[in-house]
């Protein structure tokens, strides 16, 4: 599904290397999870890979099946299957989240030569998802994440995710913020969306989350390299001992 | 020096052809030619004219246009029940309009007007124009007064049945139009104006509007898309306790737009609400330019102005508040601001309060910036096209002006036009 080779990024606006050398790859149907100390380029990865601004890359390469992810227009990554749940979701005053969400979706099938939504279906589709969610029908007339609390907005991102039904999904941080019991309904909807052709990238500081979203394989990242692999009981590991011992051990 | 400054034009101006009309009407012509005379055309020195050149608005040579009323375009206003008066290159064409009648309120023609006695019309007539020649003058204002062609004279005594949609059509290459409409309401009254299409190579336009205690009115305004126009208009307005007068404005292109509106609150809790969207790309200049009067308690006044300028346009905005003694619990509320699709774009703002009553709750706020990089990424992470998104964004910073439309109706075909422009321009 998604292939990440010897990727060095650097900071477009001075010399300042952020990712130096990540591999990695997750197949279909699997769920990935990465952490790693604060400031080792998790949401770097996550927004090169979905074509945000203001990054170089210098070296390797980004596949989703096959398809060189890199050379692609944020939008056409996304229609190409790619989302990612943003650590810091963005207020945009003015535009309504329905319209939003009406339009990412309707957009994203229209690039793919899908038929639109209909209103109606829509309007159907978004308020079931919603309410099992806890979205209130209020909060979807808002506009995007403007006056939604932090716990809202990362709501309001599955919400989106489950509207745009992506086969390549990462989640920054997407725990952060969250009560238990939205963390329980975030994990639910995650898991709800989870099936053979769907693969998630979860970064995430918590083993907490993925006793909910139980990954198949664990990575973590440390200073812009992936530094370690292995399964859900090295999240365990970091929870009880931190970083230390994997970072002494990998250099 | 000053002297000659001032009185630019002068020698044109006194031996200007005032156009024929009857008694009262005359007079009154004379007399604006007369303020006219004494105050001199706009020039690049004056204050009031700092962000905009008035030269091609006063160049006594006339400014040549191609004929434009693109057949491509839906006409504004299409769906909107309305009683349609059109004027052809500034006069009024009564085979191509409607029934006055079928308005609910009187309706008289300018051209017509000066052999009858309207007593109202005589009142009205160059009279708020002039009461807004203080503190500032406003030349162009007093050029229309005395030269005007045509227009309308509205009596609404009661409550229209519909809107009174005024329709300019540019057909001759070169034309200047002059048009100047008087509207008085009487007290209880309400009436919308809809105004639309491109009038004319060089149109300057004057309406005064008188709003009677308790009266309410709602102007509505779409300015033509064709390249060469330029513009002066001027609202002047009066209004008597807890009137309403709302006027709405959405400019797209042109290469010369001044707006100005002139409203005085002189009833106790009286509400005037100045609105105005604006796009532009390339040779575009749009000035704002509104100065309000408190002059009675507890009355609000609401400025909202939203510009969108690509390519090189320009924005200008100057917005004043005069407070006066003894206009206690007023609130003045100001907000002028521009989204700068480019760095060849520019914006110029200067708001102004002035205050002489202690219990007042005035603000004002202006500001320009780009884009939104971050939305922009976060809406096309979702899937949806850079040039859709930024139509999105574009959108949702013109909302707050376009929310001052009060018929939902009508708000719709304003923001049904401006889809329409920002597919055309924004690839
Ligand atoms: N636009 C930028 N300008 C300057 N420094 C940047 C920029 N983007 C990222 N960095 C730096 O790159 C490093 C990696 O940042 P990144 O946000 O990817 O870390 P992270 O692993 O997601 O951390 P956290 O766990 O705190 O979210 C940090 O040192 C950060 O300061
Ligand atoms: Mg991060």
């Amino acid at each position: 599904m998604l292939e990440i080779k010897n990727l060095h990024v650097k900071l477009e606006e001075e010399d300042k290397a952020i990712l130096k050398g990540v591999n990695l790859t997750v197949e279909a149907g699997k769920v990935h999870a990465i952490m790693g100390p604060n400031g080792s380029g998790k949401s770097t990865l996550s927004y090169v890979l979905s074509g945000r601004e203001g990054y170089e890359v210098t070296e390797g390469s980004a596949t989703l099946d096959g398809q060189d992810l890199l050379a692609l227009e944020p939008e056409e990554r996304a229609a190409a299957g790619l989302f990612l749940a943003f650590q810091y979701p963005v207020e945009i005053p003015g535009v309504g989240n329905m319209t939003f969400l009406r339009t990412a979706v309707n957009a994203q099938r229209k690039a793919r030569g899908e038929e639109e939504m209909s209103s109606a279906e829509f309007l159907k589709v978004v308020r079931e998802k919603a309410k099992t969610l806890k979205i209130d029908a209020e909060m979807l007339k808002r506009p995007v994440n403007v006056g939604f609390s932090g716990g809202e907005k990362k709501r309001n991102e599955i919400l989106q995710m489950a509207m745009l039904e992506p086969k390549m999904c990462i989640l920054d941080e997407t725990d952060s913020g969250l009560d238990v019991d939205a963390m329980k309904l975030v994990s639910d909807g995650v898991n709800a969306l989870r099936s053979e052709g769907r693969s998630f990238l979860v970064i995430t500081h918590y083993q907490r989350l993925l006793d909910h979203i139980v990954p198949d394989v664990v990575h973590i990242m440390a200073n812009g390299r992936i530094i370690r692999t292995g399964g859900p009981e090295l999240a365990l590991e970091v929870e009880k001992n931190g970083y230390a011992d994997i970072l002494a051990e990998a250099v | 020096m000053a002297q000659t400054a001032v009185k630019a034009g002068g020698e044109r101006l006194a031996t200007l052809a005032l156009p024929e009309s009857g008694a009262w009407l005359a007079a009154a012509r004379k007399a604006a030619q007369a303020r006219l005379l004494a105050m001199g055309l706009p020039g690049r020195r004056d204050e009031y004219w700092k962000y905009t050149n008035p030269t091609s608005l006063t160049d006594a040579a006339v400014t040549s246009a191609a004929a434009f009323d693109d057949p491509s375009e839906a006409p504004a206003f299409d769906a909107i029940d309305r009683v349609t008066l059109v004027f052809t290159d500034g006069v009024f064409d009564a085979d191509a309009s409607d029934d006055p009648a079928a308005a609910g309120v009187e309706i008289t023609r300018l051209a017509e007007a000066g052999a009858r006695d309207l007593h109202w019309a005589r009142d009205l007539y160059g009279v708020l124009e002039t009461r807004g020649q203080t503190p500032v003058a406003r030349p162009l204002a007093a050029l229309n007064s005395a030269l005007a062609t045509d227009g309308v004279l509205i009596h609404a005594t009661g409550r229209a049945t519909k809107p009174v949609s005024l329709v300019y059509r540019h057909r001759s290459e070169t034309s200047d139009a002059n048009l100047h409409h008087c509207i008085k309401l009487d007290a209880g009254a309400e009436m919308t104006i809809l105004e639309s299409g491109p009038g004319a190579a060089r149109f300057n336009t004057v309406m005064e509007v008188e709003v009677a205690d308790g009266a309410a009115f709602h102007h509505i305004r779409t300015q033509g898309r064709d390249h060469d126009r330029r513009v002066a208009t001027h609202i002047f307005a009066r209004l008597g306790a807890e009137s309403r007068f709302k006027t709405f404005t959405l400019t797209a292109n042109g290469v010369l737009t001044r707006n100005e509106a002139v409203v005085e609150l002189t009833g106790d809790d009286a509400q005037a609400h100045i609105a105005g969207a604006a796009m532009g790309d390339g040779g575009f200049h749009h000035d704002d330019t509104v100065f309000i009067t408190h002059d009675a308690e507890r009355c609000e006044s609401r400025q909202v102005f939203k510009k969108v300028l690509k390519g090189g346009a320009v924005g200008v905005f100057q917005g004043k508040i005069l407070v006066k003694p003894g206009a206690q619990k007023t609130d003045g509320y100001q907000i002028s601001q521009s989204l700068l699709l480019d760095d060849d774009s520019q914006f110029l703002a200067k708001p102004e309060l002035e205050i002489y009553a202690d219990d007042v709750k005035c603000s004002h706020g202006s500001t320009s910036g780009a884009i939104d990089e971050t939305a922009l990424f976060y809406l096309r992470s979702r899937g949806v096209p850079e040039k859709t998104a930024q139509a999105l964004l574009v959108q949702a910073f013109l909302a707050e002006a376009i929310e001052e439309i009060e018929d939902a109706a009508i708000a719709e075909d304003v923001r049904g036009r401006l889809d329409a422009w920002l597919a055309r321009r924004m690839g």
